[in-house]
């Protein structure tokens, strides 16, 4: 070995890379990826948190059902309200029954009537609210018609049509946000395929020599593809993290909230942004998504673009 | 002993060693190196190309490269040599005729098939092709490093050839700051260091003084000797002058063969 050679040795082992970082890409597509991750994620633990809070309101449902005796002419009302209460009490998977006094039955009607007013004139209906310990075709049917048989003006309301409306809208925000999401990732890969056109586009000339090098396009495809999924994963990861941070900031500004009113009135206000555990791991593998359909997107614009190059 | 250290002790020996066919003139098949029933590394068959609609550049070529062979390509600017060369180098497909390469149909090669086959071929450029980016060692080493070999196996192999061709002190330079002889020896180097098959070699002293040219043209003459087809395309009749082998002479598309 000569003397400058001992001096100044080869860079051996650690080679430069193929393609120069530098010119593939500049910080532009990871924002780019980033804002579109964090509309994902967003979009992702914005349908679970409707999800979450559909679910609660079904559950309570579930095990809920109410009598509503309505005035009728020439009935005692009161005398009705113990019989149906009476029949309720007396139907297989009731597990308790509890009618509402007079005076909670008229409060129900102040958000729409106002207060002040004399409700006795007004034929009010009472209700019964019943918790359900089965909650069988086959008892409702059997309360039902013990109700028909004892109390004709009663009517039994087991909340089926709400709940059917209430899991409407839940199939409707899922679908809604899977749209949004694909959207999202559909700008995610337009984006990334002009990146990749303009890095091939620049990296011509090296793509050139490597063809003449013996190197396939899936070779260079792989330099390429490996580069987009490190920007890809880089931009979704930051992107889910500050939406991830965003929902956990959300649920603890609503305890600080509630804590301030001292009541719920904040989260019937603002709505509850708080994400199970599931939402959090949904949010990961939407980043892992974008990052993957990153490096798919350009490894097949690569593709398509060197069918073009030689 | 490597077979470079071979070639470089059987250097001065530029005893001309062809086995071209005898002479044909145009129109006629030409079949340089052996006769007809040895293995063609190339064979064209009354090839031509025309880019778009435009006239034909290369018009019923034909000719045979075998292996263990040396010949020039020659021609006037515009004659079609870089377009040969294109077609050679799998870059470009024929509008018309037969082109195979170690006796596979190239106009039927498939996108691996065809990085195979370059793998066998070594291609010198009249512009280097270097990657500014990657030291003399690096771009020399990068078939090894396209063919997913791993560095410490070839290392002693890339140092030796690049100390051969007397860039054993820069190995660590980036091209730009190198001279063009510089570059047009890396550029050899890089095709070389795969051993190919065959070399093909566009302008190769087009940059290097006399000196200099007269040891790559002694290079080239060497490979050819230890069994690698070489085809030199140069406008360099002193060059020529020096190795009597077969010159394929391209005029106005159509191939003429001169001995």
């Amino acid at each position: 070995m000569s003397e400058s050679e001992a001096r100044n040795p080869a860079r051996f082992g650690k080679q430069a890379p193929i393609l120069p970082r530098e010119s593939m890409t500049g910080r532009s597509l990871l924002a780019v990826i980033a804002i579109m991750s964090f509309l994902a994620a967003l979009t992702v633990g914005s349908v679970r948190v409707a999800k979450i809070s559909t679910e609660e309101w079904r559950g309570d449902l579930s095990n809920e059902m109410t009598i509503q005796v309505k005035p009728a002419d020439g009935r005692d009302l009161e005398a009705d309200l113990q019989k149906a209460l009476t029949a309720a009490q007396k139907s297989p998977g009731v597990s308790d029954a509890r009618a509402y006094p007079k005076e909670e039955s008229e409060k129900l009607l102040e958000p729409w009537l106002g207060t002040g007013l004399d409700l006795k004139s007004l034929p009010v209906p009472r209700l019964i609210r019943l918790q359900m310990s089965d909650r069988s075709e086959k008892n409702i049917a059997a309360l039902r018609y013990a109700l028909s048989q004892s109390v004709p003006n009663a009517v039994l309301n087991d909340h089926h049509a709400f709940s059917g409306r209430l899991t409407a809208i839940s199939r409707a925000i899922s679908i809604f946000g899977l749209a949004i999401l694909a959207l999202v990732l559909l700008a995610t890969v337009l984006s990334v395929s002009f990146a990749t056109r303009g890095a091939v586009a620049g990296n011509r000339a090296t793509v050139e020599v490597l063809h003449f090098v013996g190197a396939g396009d899936s070779y260079i495809a792989n330099i390429f593809q490996r580069h987009f999924l490190g920007v890809g994963l880089k931009g979704a990861l930051i992107g889910g993290a500050i939406a991830a941070l965003l929902f956990a900031l959300s649920r603890f500004a609503s305890r600080i909230f509630n804590f301030i009113a001292g009541d719920g009135d904040a989260a019937f206000l603002f709505g509850s942004l708080s994400l199970d555990m599931r939402g959090y791991l949904e949010i990961t593998a939407t980043v892992l998504f974008v990052a993957i359909v990153t490096a798919i997107g350009s490894r097949l614009t690569v593709y398509s673009t060197l069918r073009n190059i030689d | 002993m490597s077979k470079f250290k071979e070639v470089a002790l059987r250097g001065s020996q530029l005893a001309a060693s062809n086995n071209a066919a005898g002479a044909a003139k145009f129109g006629k098949r030409v079949h340089l190196g052996a006769n007809d029933s040895e293995v063609r590394l190339i064979r064209f068959e009354n090839v031509g190309l025309r880019y778009g609609q435009g006239p034909e550049v290369l018009k019923d070529i034909s000719f045979s490269v075998m292996p263990n062979s040396f010949q020039f390509l020659t021609g006037p600017s515009g004659a079609g040599k870089t377009s040969l060369l294109r077609l050679l180098f799998l870059s470009l497909r024929p509008t018309r005729g037969l082109i195979t390469l170690f006796d596979r149909d190239a106009t039927r090669l498939a996108s691996n098939e065809i990085a195979a086959v370059r793998r066998r071929i070594g291609i010198v450029f009249q512009d280097f092709r270097l990657l500014d980016h990657l030291t003399a060692y690096e771009n020399v080493a990068l078939p090894f490093r396209v063919a997913g070999r791993e560095e410490a196996s070839y290392r002693a192999e890339v140092v030796e050839l690049l100390r051969w061709v007397g860039l054993g002190e820069r190995l660590n330079a980036l091209p730009p700051i190198l001279s063009g002889g510089e570059k047009q020896r890396i550029a050899i180097a890089r095709a070389l260091i795969v051993r190919p098959e065959l070399l093909l070699a566009d302008e190769p002293t087009g940059n290097v003084d006399a000196p200099l040219a007269k040891r790559l043209l002694r290079l080239f003459v060497e490979l050819k000797k230890s069994g690698t087809a070489v085809l030199i395309a140069t406008h360099d009749v002193p060059l020529m002058d020096q190795y009597d082998a077969p010159r394929l002479v391209l005029n106005d598309g159509r191939l003429y063969y001169d001995r």
